[in-house]
């Protein structure tokens, strides 16, 4: 009886330390989003969780951002760009994933090899001299640096999907050739519709580093006017300037909710992702 | 016969460039990516860093010139000696905490799924802007961090991002906030220990910390060596939070002046393309340094299942 109480005392303990501990962990989170019902006077030495009442001027004052720019324009920005590139990431990793995965042809792991060392290179290696091309081809201000390199597919995701693909039974393959079908057709016939929980994982992560990107617009969007939103938030929030906290704050929240809504949505995908490849969130 | 055995032969070689012919075009995306967006840009960063260039005027080439006059910088060596201290303490704590609550996460209980989902938010969110501004005011004077403080009596009204001697502290606990991935990754290996080991271990009567340095973390040892890896490679090419705490500037005092940081500014504030290529190889030979001793001491504390190892 004893030992079984104390059983029970630990399991409940158990659960008290990690809904604490996890309390810990989002309360940032949460402060922020009520911070951007709060005016700017109330975020100031409050760690409160809720505010006095509910205020969507931030919203509002946020929305406009500054001169006839709104944040309309940011958000579309940052949709095109996150769409744009992750269905050409998607579409270009599958292709090159399939051609690893399937077709035993000379240099396949030589390639193979070398798209792994890429995969260690620092960006900050090719920055310089990829900002100094797209320079010279005109490319700046324009969403080309950003998507175009997508559409070649990323090394992180292809390799994934070559794992997943290797899981996919040889002799799917092997009955389709002999009824005559080519690999083009083994693809898209056989091999892309078994891939869809692959497809869904990078698509997911692809869209979050898309929208998520900083470095990528900083480099090439230097007009008000092409700003995602990552990098409008970041100029709203200049030390140089003062700053109206409760505007970012709400503009910052308004930012994450794509976010969340793919996290709610595909969370088992993401986990499975996640654990299968190592892939940063 | 001579003439049939020719034919297979011819069919065979046939088949082999028809799949060679049909491999290149299905990797052709990626190879034309490679060649164009990354090779190409290796190969002029390697010449750009023996030159003087600052886009403006063609490349002058001055040999090594950009790396001895990087061992006189002294901004080079803070954002070294920045860069260091930030992956000495971000990495290992981001990989103990992950662990540590992966084990907690790995056994029987209830509401284990919301625990999991409340721990991995930071890392889906955490890399976004929103996150790294919010970050700078919840470290303020009167930010939330000390307005917690206050209640516990200890607010002495540090501004954390603003003194010297803390403002890198706030960005490893912000990396090991996000230890989230990690933890996953952590959490996927510990599902496929045999259980049975345990339970050998427990009729032998081990105790619970030899279970887990006996047990467990030898058995993780590959995710453990891939993470640490992984993680590296993120710390020492950290840019965006430094980048937006400090407003850009890797202040105060230069304390929060990453390698990254330091190296952007060099390209894109001041236009000496030739000096940041040059710090960019340096990052390279660091990297790969840190990665070639990390698979050479494998043998040592690595153990990979189908090799027998335990």
């Amino acid at each position: 009886m004893a030992s079984k109480s104390r059983k029970v005392a630990g399991k409940i303990l158990f659960q008290v330390l990690m809904f604490a501990f996890g309390l810990i962990m989002i309360y940032p989170i949460l402060w922020m989003i009520s911070n951007s019902f709060k005016t700017t006077n109330e975020i100031f030495g409050s760690a409160s969780l809720l505010p006095e009442k509910l205020l969507i001027d931030n919203y509002v004052r946020g929305w406009r951002y500054v001169g006839r720019l709104t944040f309309t324009q940011f958000f579309k920005n940052s949709l095109f760009y996150s769409c744009f590139s992750t269905i050409g990431v998607v579409v270009s990793s599958a292709f090159v994933a399939f051609g690893f995965a399937r077709i035993p042809f000379k240099g396949s792991k030589f390639w193979f090899a070398v798209m792994f060392l890429t995969m260690i290179l620092p960006y900050q290696v090719i920055m310089v001299p990829q900002f100094i091309i797209f320079q010279k081809i005109g490319w700046i201000n324009t969403f080309k640096p950003l998507i175009v390199p997508m559409f070649m597919g990323l090394p992180f995701f292809i390799f994934l999907m070559v794992q997943f693909i290797r899981g996919i039974p040889v002799e799917l393959d092997e009955s389709a050739w002999i009824d005559g079908c080519g690999y083009f057709a083994i693809f898209t016939r056989i091999i892309a519709p078994l891939m869809k929980p692959a497809v869904i994982t990078t698509t997911i992560f692809s869209f979050y580093w898309r929208w998520e990107d900083f470095l990528g617009p900083l480099l090439y969007l230097n007009k008000p006017k092409l700003y995602t939103v990552s990098l409008a938030l970041r100029m709203f929030s200049d030390p140089q300037t003062s700053t109206d906290w409760g505007a970012i704050f709400a503009m910052g929240t308004l930012s994450l909710i794509p976010v969340l809504a793919i996290f709610i949505a595909f969370q088992k995908y993401l986990d499975q992702g996640i654990a299968t490849t190592g892939m940063k969130g | 016969m001579g003439l049939s055995t020719t034919g297979t032969r011819s069919f065979a070689a046939k088949k082999e460039l028809k799949k060679t012919i049909a491999g290149y075009c299905f990797i052709s995306p990626w190879l034309i990516g490679f060649l164009f967006f990354t090779m190409l840009p290796i190969l002029t960063s390697a010449y750009y860093s023996m030159t003087s260039y600052d886009i403006l005027d063609d490349p002058v080439f001055i040999g090594f010139g950009n790396f001895t006059s990087m061992m006189s910088d002294e901004l080079f060596w803070k954002s070294i000696k920045v860069t260091f201290t930030y992956v000495f303490f971000s990495v290992p704590l981001r990989l103990a905490f992950a662990l540590f609550v992966a084990v907690l996460l790995n056994q029987k209980a209830r509401f284990l799924r919301f625990h999991q989902t409340l721990y991995y938010l930071p890392s889906i969110l955490g890399g976004s802007i929103a996150v790294a501004v919010m970050w700078r005011r919840l470290f303020m004077a009167d930010g939330a961090f000390n307005a917690i403080l206050e209640i516990f009596g200890l607010n002495r009204g540090i501004s954390w991002i603003g003194r010297e001697d803390t403002a890198l502290m706030t960005l490893v606990v912000l990396a090991v906030w996000q230890f989230g991935s990690s933890m996953l990754i952590f959490l996927a290996g510990l599902k496929q220990i045999p259980q049975s080991y345990y339970e050998a271990a427990r009729i032998d009567g081990a105790r619970r910390d030899q279970m887990f340095f006996k047990i467990t973390i030898p058995y993780l040892s590959s995710v453990i060596f891939f993470n640490l890896i992984m993680q590296l490679i993120a710390g020492f090419t950290v840019f965006t939070q430094a980048f937006v705490v400090s407003g850009g500037s890797g202040d105060p005092l230069n304390s929060t002046l990453v390698y990254a940081l330091y190296l952007y500014q060099r390209a894109f504030k001041y236009y000496q393309m030739g000096y940041a290529s040059a710090m960019a190889w340096v990052l390279v030979l660091i990297i790969g340094t840190f990665t070639i001793v990390l698979f050479k001491s494998q043998g040592k504390w690595v153990f990979y299942e189908s090799k027998g190892g335990k």
